[in-house]
């Protein structure tokens, strides 16, 4: 009987250590929310989100329309997916299919290392040694700007869609892969047509876990992406999207001043979408989930 | 060969394979033609990834090495931080890493082992799961501003190692809780039956058989905690690191420096950032190093592991 107490006492324990990561997720969205909400006061929710001026320090008129992050924001993301998905499929596919055992042994630990790189490194890179090169190589006036920043991002998106997609394209069962190559199809036939198609949830997964990154990246766009805080007219043009400005603007903004809340209430949006890439994600990767050979 | 290109098409009939047979051959070497060049693209990916690797790494070796030395790991900056070395924000990351991993352990492994060993699949188990991958993808200056209000303001621990270590704790539990559950899975179902069949209970089970077996596993994940830790700047930029201060950390309740946010502030905000840039490659190297030592051990440990598991 004290046996069996015990275990249950146990049990529970560890069930409440499991609610944690809950618990914690679902204290950041209580404060975010109690401090961004404050926001709404003094700025209408259209004005906020639409509202093409960000001057938060402007004394006599400050504005508070985050527009221009959104938008540098998506940019940077839809940039960077670009080069990053290519890459990272391709690799995925590489490393899993084609790679002999030995190249795998080296191939997977660089990247690996890739997605271990600081992102401050790979911003402090992207600041002191591509933009004096984009600069001189492209002659413009700043090398800080949309197509640095999306570069660099590109690069800490490609290991996270590489390693998701490359579980995936494991998880397509040998019989599948075998029936096709028993038909007389190429390697690179059944690639295209059976193991990609099977695997196709986890690389959308993969995909937008690593958009859903991309998006969240703070010190490389804080580095790199130049910080202007207007539309940029072409893919050479300073943006500053919103982690920059939250990371940039936070230390000085006194506190529970109109300038804070609104820098809360940014990072609410930045939450809520990362939050809705994280979601559909797992909405993918449950809803298409390979169940056995049958369900091609 | 001829068997292969025909077989492509089911339409293809008995009668028309006589004449399919004579395109064969053409066919056959276009089709390995494709597989040539597709391969090559995909090889050619991975080339671009592993140069992005060896040119970013290639550069702050080279600018960074000139930089480096016994002066320079162990001195404190000086003359506004223009001089001397970067004793202070080795420590304060150690430090930050280390006790954010205090924080990350116990809690990860603790949920790991629920999440592996107790729950079984249903609603309740999806939501702890979503919650889990959910708290992955959060921005890391989410996290910092989520320190800033509840650790640093509500709490009143104020800038601070224990604020950091917090904050960092939350934001690796998800590393550790994947890579502890990996660990988990590898342990044979047979140990848990056979420590069941003699009569153990579950947790004693649990305690002296498959932790035991799991521990290394465990011990590898810890490490790309400490690891994702020791580079993370914006979570610690409002909860425990500062620009500059004078002296050493001596309580848990002391603001530190920190290499990531040393890099950031020196290249960025410092008053002659062109004068400093050897010591930012200096730093920037010393971080990397710490980082990449500590996966590349992970690395080694963890194929170590497989090697001996496969026996």
């Amino acid at each position: 009987m004290q046996r069996r107490t015990k275990e249950t006492v146990i049990k529970q324990l560890f069930l409440l250590t499991a609610v944690t990561s809950l618990a914690v997720l679902t204290l950041i969205m209580v404060f975010l929310f109690m401090e961004g909400l404050p926001t709404f006061g003094f700025v209408s929710v259209k004005h906020f989100l639409f509202g093409m001026d960000w001057y938060p320090t402007d004394e006599a008129n400050p504005d508070y329309g985050i527009f221009p992050l959104f938008a540098a924001s998506g940019l940077v993301t839809v940039l960077s997916s670009l080069l990053a998905i290519p890459l990272g499929v391709m690799s995925a596919v590489y490393l899993s299919e084609i790679a002999t055992p030995r190249v795998r042994a080296v191939a997977k630990p660089v990247i690996e290392m890739l997605a271990s790189l600081p992102s401050v490194v790979i911003g402090f890179f992207g600041m002191v040694v591509f933009a004096p090169f984009l600069q001189s190589f492209f002659d413009l006036s700043v090398g800080l700007n949309l197509f640095n920043a999306s570069l660099m991002l590109a690069f800490m998106s490609v290991p996270t869609i590489a390693s998701v997609s490359e579980d995936a394209i494991y998880a397509v069962p040998r019989e599948l892969k075998e029936a096709s190559l028993a038909l007389g199809a190429t390697h690179l036939e059944t690639l295209m047509r059976v193991t990609i198609p099977a695997a196709l949830s986890g690389i959308g997964t993969a995909v937008i876990l690593g958009m859903s990154r991309a998006i969240g990246e703070t010190m490389v766009v804080l580095m790199v992406a130049g910080g202007a805080a207007m539309l940029p007219s072409s893919v050479f043009d300073p943006v500053r999207p919103m982690p920059a400005s939250i990371a940039a603007e936070m230390a000085e903004a006194p506190f529970r001043s109109p300038h804070y809340h609104a820098l809360f209430a940014t990072a609410m949006v930045l939450f809520l979408v990362t939050l809705f890439f994280n979601i559909l994600a797992d909405y993918i990767s449950h809803k298409h989930s390979q169940a056995g050979a049958a369900s091609l | 060969m001829t068997v292969q290109a025909t077989t492509m098409n089911p339409l293809i009939s008995t009668k028309s394979v006589g004449t399919s047979l004579c395109h064969t051959s053409g066919r056959d070497l276009r089709r390995r033609a494709y597989q040539w060049v597709a391969f090559m693209m995909l090889r050619g990916a991975i080339l671009i990834v592993a140069a992005a690797l060896v040119i970013i790494v290639g550069f702050l070796v080279k600018n960074g090495a000139s930089a480096i030395s016994w002066n320079f790991l162990t001195d404190v900056p000086r003359e506004y931080m223009t001089e001397g070395g970067v004793w202070p924000c080795i420590v304060g990351t150690l430090l930050l890493s280390l006790g954010a991993m205090g924080v990350a352990m116990p809690l990860g492994v603790a949920s790991a082992i629920y999440l592996h060993e107790y729950a079984r699949p249903g609603t309740f188990m999806r939501i702890i799961r979503l919650g889990v991958n959910n708290l992955a993808g959060v921005p890391s200056v989410v996290f910092g501003l989520f320190g800033l209000g509840l650790f640093v303001t509500a709490m009143h621990l104020g800038v601070s190692l224990l604020a950091g270590w917090l904050t960092l704790g939350v934001l690796c539990l998800p590393v550790v809780i994947g890579t502890t559950e990996e660990a988990l899975r590898s342990v044979p179902a047979t140990y848990r039956e056979a420590s069941l069949a003699l009569g153990g209970t579950k947790w004693q089970t649990i305690w002296r058989v498959v932790l035991p077996s799991a521990l290394p596993g465990i011990l590898t994940g810890s490490i790309l905690g400490i690891s994702r830790a020791a580079g993370e700047t914006a979570a610690i930029m409002f909860t425990a690191a500062v620009f500059y201060t004078p002296k050493m950390p001596n309580s848990i309740f002391s603001d530190v420096m920190a290499l990531p946010y040393h890099i950031y502030v020196l290249a960025t905000a410092g008053t002659e950032i062109e004068k400093t840039r050897p010591i930012q490659y200096g730093t920037a190297l010393v971080l990397i190093a710490l980082v990449l030592s500590m996966n590349l051990f992970a690395i080694i440990l963890r194929a170590w592991l497989q090697k001996r598991h496969a026996k």
